[in-house]
């Protein structure tokens, strides 16, 4: 046992369902808490292939090479962890066990559900019909953002639209993102005159939040966006978005993003998830309300904050402090506060950073702190953030390491328009 | 912020009249919510869909999605929006006394 380890008598057996960036957050950093005299840790993935997601957004325009997104997945977990390669059928709750789709099972002492959000384009009438993958896409796989960029090099003009399906969805800034870089594509090929790019969404704004409200509001009219909003795709037709309420959006391409849920074995796994296949979770401590040995990271869980790498980032800490606390039989002290932040690249080489938690919205200023990158406001150096995080993912927030001068709380210096603390 | 009055009790409201305070709503509120958005006669399905967003706003901390809504409420799509025109996930929310649906932005 090393200094500081936990209390425990036994081996204790961590099983990770899920061999993403959460999972992989989540193996690297209990390996390091624990040792391998005090706990034995396994992940399961269904495959070897780690996508690096926020790649996908820029294959379509040909800024990135999609075979360079794609690393081992057993390659990311440090020595001693154990990866088993397999599909996952259920989890008894009950008997504290996983069943695999190769029959074996794996018992568990505590079981950390990191398996993600999957998309569900089935669910929404007429989308994988004919036109799916001939002028209805979606970038959020690779298959798909691949046959995209074929697509966008054909397409010569005409009414692009950019659509939501419903939320909640993995990082809601990415098809914003989209039209932005849409609108910088084609006028770069010199034919932005002869397209209509519209973003259609459920919300009833593309900026929902006061400050974002406020600060952003221009940006899709500046660049000859459409926004349609209130929108709830029930049908694709052929070359037609239609909605519930039979309003219809006509389209030359259409770049969707489906309908999202949890994955597949959360549904057959009676009493682990809600009804989308989301894991209920006590959004501070990340503990499964089924049951105590269950915690979940990342996309997988139903806490009201965006899907987004780097909440399974800053989630991270307080869940290796929970799952301590936990085998120690201790009481439990980290508390995750909702941290997200997330760059949205507004295309000609610029960016903006937003930052928030639970209790607070995007504000402006900067951050980490006074001295930082600037929040709410496009600034090249934002964008130059995006780009050298592709590498910091692989190096540090993988491994499970803390950035430098990057807590996992959300910082309140360098904000402007904070409440004062009471 | 405006105040308006339901069932005789003064509540504020935000400039798209969501309840700014989902504390004071009370389900004697809602006939005259629901009059002032035009809907003049609730059935069971109405009140069984706003019960159920309170539901989820305590659990959650936030109103459904439609989709989430029709999974769980027992109420399909389409008949939610045959009960609440133009918009479940904002009409009924605003009937509920909970904030409209936003995102992170």
């Amino acid at each position: 046992m090393g200094p500081g380890g936990p209390q425990v008598e036994a081996i204790k057996r961590i099983v990770i369902l899920g061999g993403g960036t959460g999972g992989t957050i989540a193996a690297n950093r209990l390996h390091r808490a624990f040792g391998a005299g005090d706990a034995e840790i396994i992940v399961v993935d269904q495959d070897d292939d780690h996508v690096y997601q926020p790649g996908l957004l820029f294959v379509p325009f040909g800024h990135a090479d999609p075979g360079r997104l794609v690393r081992s997945r057993r390659r990311q977990l440090h020595a001693g962890i154990g990866f088993r390669q397999a599909g996952i059928d259920h989890v008894n709750l009950a008997a504290d066990r996983v069943r695999l789709d190769d029959g074996t099972e794996l018992g568990y002492d505590v079981l950390v559900i990191a398996t993600g959000a999957r998309l569900l384009p089935e669910e929404t009438e007429g989308l994988t019909g004919p036109g799916w993958m001939k002028n209805v896409f979606t970038f959020y796989t690779l298959a798909g953002a691949t046959a995209l960029r074929s697509a966008l090099d054909r397409f010569d003009g005409g009414r692009l639209v950019v659509n939501v399906i419903d939320m909640p969805i993995k990082c809601p800034v990415a098809p914003l993102e989209f039209c932005f870089l849409a609108d910088r594509y084609f006028l770069r090929r010199r034919i932005r005159s002869r397209v209509e790019l519209s973003y259609v969404t459920p919300l009833d704004g593309a900026f929902t939040r006061p400050v974002c409200s406020r600060e952003l509001s221009g940006l899709l009219a500046g660049r000859g966006i459409e926004l349609i909003t209130q929108f709830n795709t029930g049908t694709v037709r052929d070359g037609a978005l239609v909605s519930y309420d039979d309003r219809q959006v006509p389209f030359d391409l259409a770049v969707v993003v489906p309908v999202h849920g949890g994955a597949a074995y959360v549904d057959r796994s009676a009493g682990l998830g809600d009804e989308l296949g989301f894991i209920p979770v006590d959004r501070q401590t990340l503990q499964a309300k089924a049951k105590p040995n269950i915690f979940a990271i990342g996309d997988a869980t139903d806490a009201p904050t965006s899907k987004a790498g780097s909440v399974a980032h800053f989630e991270g800490e307080a869940l290796v402090g929970r799952i301590r606390a936990y085998l120690a039989d201790q009481p439990l002290t980290a508390a995750f506060d909702g941290h997200t932040n997330c760059f949205i690249e507004t295309g000609g080489g610029k960016a903006l950073l937003i930052d928030f938690n639970y209790d607070t919205e995007p504000l402006t200023g900067h951050y980490p702190a006074s001295v930082g990158l600037p929040l709410l406001r496009e600034s090249r150096l934002n964008h130059l953030g995006k780009l050298a995080f592709g590498q910091l993912y692989w190096h540090s927030l993988l491994p499970g390491r803390d950035l430098p001068g990057i807590g996992a709380a959300m910082p309140r210096r360098g904000k402007k328009g904070l409440p004062a603390r009471t | 912020m405006p105040d308006v009055s339901y069932d005789g009790q003064t509540v504020s409201v935000n400039d798209e009249g969501f309840f700014t305070d989902p504390s004071q709503w009370t389900e004697d509120m809602v006939p005259q919510i629901a009059k002032a958005e035009g809907i003049d006669h609730l059935t069971d399905r109405h009140w069984q869909v706003i019960r159920f967003m309170r539901q989820e706003y305590q659990a959650k901390g936030t109103g459904p999605s439609v989709r989430a809504l029709a999974k769980t409420s027992g109420v399909p799509v389409k008949e939610l929006y045959q009960l609440f025109p133009k918009g479940p996930a904002k009409l009924a929310a605003k009937i509920a006394g909970i904030p409209k649906p936003r995102g992170c932005i």
